[in-house]
């Protein structure tokens, strides 16, 4: 690797996932792409080296398994953040369980992708979350849509500021879900792709701080009872 | 307790009659004797259990004969002899009754009237024996046995209707709103035991003891203490009884969780990872189809239906709309070697209507497999109070709706048809190089409301 611009320099991430397997496969994914937008600059199997890891390395990204011994990824963000407040965390996950999507997300993940992701396409969601954006799939979209829907029977809203989408991050988590592209998405509500990004943050910020029961409820069911 | 497998003990073996519940399970029940003998296989501790029909008492006697393999006529006259005996059979009878768990409701029984007859004559033969013994004896008089007699009889009124109450439906209901709720005439059977025991009590009190005010009044209190404690031993019993089968299913649970975790961790992991690396040839894809329709069936299993919540039991029924669509999602996957991630917001049942919609969207999604030459499909349900939409998206080649090529006439016949017939409609964006995404809408005012979402997961 040669010296590129400051602005070119690639995403520094560290994999954390307890199958040494999956962790060399997305590490020889992510280094044979044609563009090298991301290096991988450190891997961890357990909570405990992660939180070493990470401490040393410094990471711009940290992809996070959410199922792992010990706690898993949400044990790894609590233990983590609070001394490296500017690493960004990105939860890589095979479940497709709200509880655990919704608890990562909760504990400070900034997006949710699923492990069958492609090469590409996790690169692209690493190199937007280092940029600042939420990266939310459609199924992810789909859960906080749901959790924040008003149906009869739903809890009261507390908090209208942080209990509430606004319709604009309705409309723009619906096209989320169903699997349309940032750019898309700005085509078809005629607005600039960063007010797009706008929308998908807060609702980021919403669903991390938001004290709805049903979002309480998927981020703490898990193992407490 | 013991923990019995009911299933094993409970083959009686008699002829299945119209029983009032559900049998527990499905048991063949093939042998057609007329004197039940419990299958004496293997290691299992055979409890005794109380019959629920046929019973003249308590199903006692009867429960003793099923554990036994004798006929129930012996064991009655056994107890009756004993009741001879100083009143032990009364003694024996009563702890068999309070330590012997009835059995579970829907046990098929044939009980022919004159075995009832018999019992019902014997148990009063039982009764008087105890009068005359005990009036011949002459250690106790009248005003004793008689009070007590009363006690006796509003006790095993107040048990009796404990024990039927539905002592076998071990529920989420509070086993106190099983026996305050409904059935009236239980009621009333119920105050009327407990009148008796109170008369009985205030009978004994009235007639032997002589003594000053304070004394008697601190007396009555513990006599009725006494009756009180005496009516609700059914109930403590149970109790009891239910806590330790809600702490085995809790075990049950927690194991179950445990091995989800299991395979969650390391064959969804595997699953996943077959897929990334599958190669590209025809081998490759048909691994990749064979993980991903493993890791579909897993995942069901784990977490109820893809695209809803988890929480929600695997095998909890196709009846909803998201169970249906990610149905018929796998099975488009399954046929056509793509990736069809449905996600649902929301869930309704499945009417004539909505299953013409996930006809509908199946149409779509084959399409979109078929033509559009992609390997990844997203399928978006919501469902809202008065419309519920389906998107099909793929990310393909698109095509010039204006110009409708041949291979195309399916979704402008069979979708748009279906979607019409049913009052709902279609929205088609597409162009050339830009996809597809096929929107579907159903309007739902007419029949019933969505499926409450909060507490019925």
């Amino acid at each position: 690797m040669t010296e590129p611009a400051p602005a070119e320099e690639a995403v520094s991430v560290v994999l954390v996932d307890d199958h040494a397997l999956f962790r060399r496969g997305v590490r020889a994914e992510l280094e044979s792409l044609a563009r090298r937008t991301v290096s991988v600059v450190g891997e961890a199997g357990s909570v405990d080296e992660a939180v070493a890891v990470i401490g040393h390395r410094r990471p711009d990204v940290v992809l996070l398994d959410v199922h792992m011994p010990d706690g898993g990824g949400a044990a790894v963000l609590t233990r983590t953040r609070p001394d490296h407040p500017d690493v960004v965390f990105l939860a890589l996950s095979v479940s497709d369980a709200a509880e655990d999507v919704i608890s990562v997300i909760r504990a400070g993940a900034r997006g949710y992708v699923t492990k069958t992701i492609s090469g590409r396409e996790l690169a692209d969601a690493i190199v937007r979350v280092k940029a600042g954006d939420a990266v939310f799939s459609p199924r992810l979209a789909g859960f906080v849509l749901d959790a924040f829907a008003d149906r009869p029977g739903a809890t009261g809203v507390v908090d209208p500021e942080l209990d509430q989408l606004t319709r604009r991050e309705r409309d723009v988590l619906r096209l989320l879900a169903r699997g349309w592209s940032y750019k898309e998405i700005a085509a078809e509500l005629v607005i600039s792709v960063k007010t797009v990004e706008t929308h998908v943050s807060s609702v980021l910020r919403k669903t991390q701080s938001s004290n709805r029961h049903e979002l309480s409820r998927w981020a703490s069911d898990r193992r407490l009872v | 307790m013991g923990d019995v497998d009911e299933a094993t003990t409970l083959r009686t073996g008699t002829p299945p009659a119209t029983g009032d519940a559900p049998a527990p399970a499905p048991e063949p029940a093939p042998e057609p004797a007329p004197a039940p003998a419990p299958a004496p296989t293997g290691p299992v501790i055979h409890r005794i259990r109380r019959r629920r029909q046929g019973s003249v008492i308590a199903g006692v006697t009867g429960g003793v004969a099923d554990h036994l393999g004798v006929d129930v006529l012996r064991v009655r006259l056994v107890f009756v002899l004993l009741v001879a005996a100083a009143g032990a059979g009364f003694i024996a009878y009563a702890a068999l009754w309070l330590f012997c768990p009835i059995e579970p409701r829907g046990v098929p029984r044939a009980v022919p009237p004159r075995e009832r007859r018999q019992g019902l004559g014997l148990a009063t033969l039982g009764v008087l024996l105890a009068f005359v013994i005990s009036g011949l004896g002459g250690q106790l008089s009248g005003w004793v046995i008689g009070p007590l007699a009363v006690v006796v009889i509003g006790v095993a009124l107040v048990w009796r209707e404990a024990d039927t109450g539905g002592a076998a439906v071990v529920g989420e209901t509070g086993w106190r709103s099983r026996w305050l709720v409904g059935r009236r005439l239980g009621l009333l059977r119920l105050l009327a035991g407990a009148l008796l025991v109170a008369m009985g009590i205030a009978v004994f009190l009235l007639g032997n003891v002589d003594l000053g005010q304070v004394q008697f009044g601190v007396l009555a209190a513990l006599a009725t203490l006494a009756g009180v404690v005496v009516i609700t031993v059914p109930w403590w019993m149970r109790l009891v009884r239910e806590l330790g089968s809600e702490r085995r299913e809790r075990i049950r649970g927690q194991e179950r969780a445990d091995i989800a975790a299991h395979l969650h961790d390391s064959v969804l992991q595997t699953l996943a990872l077959i897929q990334k690396q599958a190669g590209e040839d025809t081998a490759g894809r048909e691994v990749r189809r064979l993980a991903r329709s493993q890791e579909r069936e897993l995942r069901a299993w784990l977490y109820g239906p893809p695209g809803g919540d988890a929480g929600r039991p695997a095998g909890s029924g196709d009846a909803t709309l998201a169970a249906a669509l990610a149905t018929a999602a796998g099975e488009v996957e399954d046929d056509y070697g793509l990736r069809v991630a449905p996600v649902v917001v929301g869930d309704a049942d499945l009417d004539p209507d909505t299953t013409a919609l996930v006809a509908a969207a199946r149409e779509a999604m084959v399409n979109a497999a078929k033509h559009a030459g992609v390997d990844e499909v997203d399928v978006y349900v919501e469902v809202e109070p008065d419309t519920v939409e389906v998107f099909v998206r793929d990310r393909g080649r698109g095509f010039d709706p204006d110009a409708v090529p041949e291979d195309r006439r399916g979704l402008a016949g069979s979708v748009h048809d279906r979607m019409t017939r049913h009052g709902g409609s279609v929205r088609l964006r597409t162009a050339p190089g830009e996809g597809t995404e096929v929107g579907l809408v159903l309007p739902r005012t007419r029949r019933g409301a969505p499926v409450p979402q909060e507490e019925s997961r």
